[in-house]
């Protein structure tokens, strides 16, 4: 198994020879070892949106209850670690809030172990957390999750390798072509710079819209830390006109 | 309003089975239905191996043509058409979904069912669309060489299923696509 110094010094030379200003990851990253047969070989090929691509599925409160957006009420039991609530907006590449749309989060317990049978590593289980949360956005694009902080966890990706904390969330748009699936970062991680599925994106900058914010201002009294994370689709196809129809 | 940078993407997972599949995920027409049309094939990866641990999702317009806007995939009621639907991998790499032909929705195109596919290893989503067979005449198709253009049409098998495989690199790669407004 490779070492963190070779691992380190592929993505260093890749970050070397990146033009400036890429904003998404790159899919041939080879420092991340499970892309090496996983990612497309031929040109990604242009196409007009089309059909069923203009027009994202739709979900609603018959779909998702209000309480599934609460990780830390869901399995009869306090969950162990910190509390935390994290919020903020969904918008299109616009800046038009996501109204009324599903977003999906999953994560590994405060211990870095989730529930799944793949996951084997020897950190407890917490029988009062199952790491999945639902919400349906609200008319200004926002979202709140309650949940405890993640821990980091080892993977296989070479020897020692740990990924930094993290939540997934899956997202939808308006169109179907603003379909996305990301992870959420805690800021200050000593991991970044080690982890090669965050530094697959090149651009500084752009790794950083992954790191959510420490909001004090969120933070309750007595009861949880508050994190914030505004999260940007790409551009909608609609017209203007289609869009504020749709408002 | 000025454009923004879209946030980056990141790798589904290996995680994803406890959170993301959910009950009749991949019937969006009940299996048991007098039109309910089965779609499925395998994703494979460079060397041709099955991934146990990929995600497809599939939108589309309903027989008519229609997209619907309609609430409810992810407690189905059994009578709405949807038109969207998830399916996880199984180990082998295989997936299904129950479903309909869809009708074309633009005029002189031929109908297709969009698709994303998600995976471990893939770092970010992927694009594609499923023609159905003999789709006449579409500019879309008629811009591909004829390799690609078959590898984007599903074949219909015996029993009336849609068979559709996605390899995602390597001489035989599906056709995987971009949209004006996706950052490069």
């Amino acid at each position: 198994m490779d070492g963190q110094d070779l691992v380190s010094k592929e993505i260093e030379d890749i970050h070397a020879s990146a033009p400036p200003g890429e904003t998404q990851p790159r899919l041939d990253f080879a420092p991340y070892r499970s892309s090496l047969l996983r990612h497309p070989t031929k040109d990604l090929r242009h196409a007009d949106p089309e059909g069923a691509e203009l027009v994202a599925p739709v979900f609603g409160h018959n779909d998702v209850d209000v309480l599934e957006a609460d990780l830390t009420i869901q399995a009869g039991g306090e969950p162990i670690g910190e509390r935390m609530t994290v919020r903020g907006r969904l918008l299109d590449g616009d800046g038009r809030p996501v109204r009324g749309q599903l977003m999906e989060i999953w994560q590994a317990n405060a211990a870095g172990r989730y529930i799944h049978k793949r996951d084997q590593h020897p950190a407890p289980i917490d029988p009062n957390f199952t790491g999945v949360g639902r919400c349906i956005t609200g008319d200004d694009g926002s979202y709140l999750f309650t949940t405890i902080k993640p821990g980091p966890y080892p993977w296989r990706n070479h020897r020692n390798a740990w990924r930094p904390a993290h939540i997934h969330f899956s997202l939808f748009g308006t169109d179907f072509t603003q379909r996305m699936i990301t992870q959420m970062y805690f800021p200050g991680d000593p991991l970044f710079a080690l982890d090669p599925i965050y530094q697959s994106i090149t651009d500084p900058a752009a790794r950083a819209r992954l790191v959510a914010d420490y909001n004090h201002d969120e933070s309750e009294h007595e009861w949880s830390l508050g994190y914030h994370w505004d999260i940007v689709l790409t551009g909608s196809h609609r017209t203007p006109m289609e869009a504020e129809e749709l408002a | 309003m000025s454009a923004l940078t879209p946030t980056p993407g990141q790798t589904i997972g290996p995680f994803f089975h406890f959170a993301l599949p959910f009950e009749l995920d991949r019937e969006i027409v009940a299996r048991q239905s007098p039109e309910a049309v089965r779609l499925h094939g395998y994703v494979r990866d460079g060397e041709g191996n099955g991934l146990q641990d990929a995600m497809i999702e599939i939108r589309q317009a309903d027989s008519s043509g229609h997209v619907p806007e309609v609430s409810g995939s992810m407690r189905r009621d059994g009578a709405t058409f949807t038109g969207w639907g998830r399916s996880s991998t199984d180990p082998t790499g295989h997936y299904w979904f129950s479903t309909l032909d869809p009708g074309p929705t633009t005029a002189g195109s031929a109908p297709f069912i969009a698709v994303t596919v998600f995976a471990r290893g893939l770092l970010n989503r992927l694009f594609t669309r499923i023609y159905l067979p003999d789709p006449g005449e579409d500019a879309f198709l008629a811009s591909l060489d004829e390799s690609e253009r078959e590898s984007m049409i599903a074949v219909r098998e015996a029993d009336g299923s849609l068979r559709f495989d996605i390899t995602l690199q390597g001489p035989e790669q599906s056709v995987f696509l971009t949209f004006p407004r996706h950052a490069e």
